[in-house]
């Protein structure tokens, strides 16, 4: 079996001393950020990034990947004591599992949480792992033209599945686009945009923009709201592990969970947030059995499938990544940044001309969420710990490490002026409840749109229809035609909406 | 006659501002302006490059298509607030100046503490007092502020990053103050 060998490869090199070291500390990063309120695996990933500099490129893959699943354990553990959602993705688990650590069962919320996670994270390592190698495959017959189609399917995908309202989200997205183009453009040569400004010649850097709107933009919005009052489960978690009937629940629960957790994932704009809003709306559909706890009343079913479903979701939304090279979220966007600083174009190409690069993230994952396990089980009262240090010393420092790394990636004053300014563009977005999320997901896309869109057309010496004569392209297109038609149908439009407020 | 363009002129004015106090939601009013002069501006500059056709795509193209549909959404955003009720006006409230300017000021204050201002004949302070000097003044956005927490944090986050980034990761940085290393 190929994908026996391949797994042995990959095993082979996350198993070396330096790369488990890495991956321990994306883990124990990734929980520690996932803990914290008010910093996302965004952020962190954006303001470490250039310390991966230093580092091979496997090692550098495997902590940010790391930093990124982990949140997800590490979210569910302040929603359920705090009733914060520690990470975006934990908001569903809040109802539930904080209800749970009311009634004194936080330790099997916990529990439930933990384990779940760490067997989607499994079965989701195992997906990317069996359908990256066929996935490759097809990417390999792709041309401009369906690669030109398939970002417009992303980039639809991404603002129908996440994002409030659908016309903003996609002027973001093209405003994503417009400022990907910043820069010289690699055809002509011209410098685009750049009003004389040396520095702007390069193009605006993705950490700038995503430091200054995800980093700072979110921390002057935190601190314009008065802080809340935390009431934090301490010293209360005992018995962690969940009665013979707890695991009578939470099984089905887990296991759905983590089905829809792994499609949600591969699909554009997916992700881990999706995937816990659709388990936690489908477990509230299913019957209750005899003598449960209704939900939003501590059922541990209400905690057990979205954790299951957000981490296999963080899992399989690297599948667009490693194979297509299109990156399905905000998080993978940065990815793609991390592989490029490495000099790896991202794409199918990964996976034959950097095998061990390819599989041995994918190994890392498994042995990640191992160490996810222990470290958030077994270590839970470090954790709760940290959740009693006030946001005051908080912040100063994310934003000074926010700073010290967009000065690293270039050893340049200049982008801490533009990631100021990106501060306050961050905020205003904020203000006028518009999502930076599209944003970036079109920063990154915009030099590749073009690219393959220049490709197409010069092969089709200008006939725009090049996009729907082509099989592959036209279905392509038509997916994403079908998903808009599908989200403005009323029906649909005012479920949606009613999601979008829940959040 | 003298007076009618006049009144017609204020009767303009109220039309107008019949309409401006019919926004129904101002975050969409003026995220919409916002997209449409963004997307309007690129578009314009697009101009200035090459065009080109659709065979042989110039600098300016793609640009320019992209201007155009955001100005174009930017409009239909700004239309559909105009239009469309929503139940509290969707206020955009009030901003938040005071965190707004620390935090901004703080990251200022960082890039010209280590890096200097040689415009101005500024030193390079190096990273040490740029860590003092932004925490410190970040720290001011928050609602409480002790001198001596703050300075503690400062001390803890400066032997940290000295650590992380200049001993552990080997990152350049100019540490001290170039007066004194020279």
């Amino acid at each position: 079996m190929e994908l026996f060998d391949n797994l042995a490869l990959g095993f082979g090199v996350a198993f070396t001393f330096q790369n488990l070291i890495y991956a321990f500390i994306g883990c124990l990063l990734g929980t520690l950020i996932g803990v914290l309120p008010g910093i996302g695996p965004v952020a962190t990933i954006a303001m470490l990034l250039p310390a991966t500099y230093a580092l091979p490129p496997v090692a550098a893959l495997i902590m940010l990947a790391g930093i990124y699943y982990g949140a997800q354990y590490g979210g569910s553990t302040t929603a359920i004591l705090v009733n914060l959602p520690g990470e975006s993705s934990s908001v569903v688990t809040v109802i539930d599992g904080y209800q749970m650590a009311r009634k004194g069962r936080a330790g099997p919320a916990l529990a439930a949480a933990g384990l779940g996670s760490f067997f989607a994270g499994c079965v989701g390592t195992l997906i990317l792992a069996a359908f990256a190698a066929p996935l490759t495959e097809v990417a390999f017959k792709f041309g401009p033209a369906e690669y030109f189609s398939l970002m417009i399917l992303g980039l639809i995908g991404a603002v129908v599945l996440a994002s409030g309202s659908l016309l903003k989200a996609v002027a973001m997205i093209v405003l994503g686009l417009l400022l990907g183009l910043v820069g010289t453009d690699v055809n002509s040569g011209v410098a685009r945009f750049s009003f004389d400004v040396p520095e702007l010649t390069d193009g605006i850097g993705f950490i700038v923009i995503a430091m200054g709107v995800f980093g700072y933009g979110e921390i002057i919005s935190n601190l314009s709201k008065p802080e809340d009052e935390r009431e934090v489960f301490t010293g209360k978690v005992t018995g962690l592990f969940p009665t013979k009937e707890d695991f009578r629940n939470m099984i089905p629960a887990v296991l759905r969970g983590t089905a829809i957790g792994s499609i949600l994932g591969i699909l554009p704009g997916g992700g881990a947030l999706l995937a816990a809003f659709a388990a936690y709306t489908i477990e509230k559909k299913t019957k209750l059995r005899p003598g449960e706890v209704p939900f939003g009343q501590g059922n541990i079913r209400g905690v057990a499938a979205p954790e299951s479903a957000n981490n296999a979701g963080s899992q399989t939304s690297f599948i667009p990544l490693l194979t297509l090279g299109i990156p399905p979220n905000a998080v993978m966007a940065l990815m793609v940044g991390a592989m490029t600083i490495h000099n790896i174009q991202p794409g199918p190409q990964v996976m034959t001309s950097n095998p061990e690069l390819f599989w041995g993230l994918i190994a890392s994952m498994w042995i990640g969420n191992l160490m996810l396990v222990i470290l958030n089980l077994p270590l839970i009262g470090m954790w709760i710990k940290l959740l009693t240090v006030p946001y005051r010393w908080l912040f100063p420092a994310i934003v000074l490490f926010c700073a010290i790394g967009v000065y690293s990636t270039n050893n340049n004053t200049f982008d801490i002026w533009m990631v100021a300014a990106f501060g306050i563009i961050g905020y205003t977005f904020i203000k006028l409840g518009v999502e930076p999320a599209p944003l970036l997901l079109g920063f990154i896309l915009g030099p590749m749109m073009e690219e393959n869109l220049r490709r197409a057309l010069l092969l089709s010496r200008g006939d725009w229809t090049v996009f729907v004569t082509r099989g592959l392209s036209a279905s392509l297109l038509a997916a994403a035609a079908v998903l808009l038609v599908i989200v403005l149908l009323p029906a649909v439009k005012s479920k949606r909406e009613e999601a979008f407020v829940e959040e | 006659m003298v007076r009618t363009p006049t009144r017609s002129h204020n009767r303009d004015i109220q039309h107008w501002r019949s309409y401006l106090v019919n926004i129904k939601s101002q975050k969409d009013f003026f995220s919409g302006l916002m997209f449409a002069v963004i997307g309007g501006s690129f578009a314009y500059g697009a101009t200035s490059y090459t065009v080109g056709t659709g065979a042989r795509m110039g600098p300016g193209y793609f640009p320019l298509v992209l201007g155009v549909i955001l100005a174009l959404l930017g409009a239909l955003v700004m239309f559909k607030s105009l239009v469309v009720e929503t139940p509290d006006g969707e206020k955009i409230g009030s901003w938040a100046w005071k965190p707004l300017f620390y935090i901004i000021a703080g990251n200022i204050l960082f890039g010209v503490l280590l890096g200097g201002l040689p415009a101005f004949k500024l030193p390079a302070m190096g990273l040490i007092a740029a860590i003092f000097g932004t925490t410190i003044v970040v720290s001011k956005a928050g609602d409480v502020f002790v001198l001596k927490e703050v300075l503690a944090l400062s001390t803890v986050l400066s032997i940290g990053s000295y650590l992380a980034f200049v001993v552990l990761l080997k990152l350049q940085f100019p540490v001290w103050p170039t007066f004194i290393t020279g």
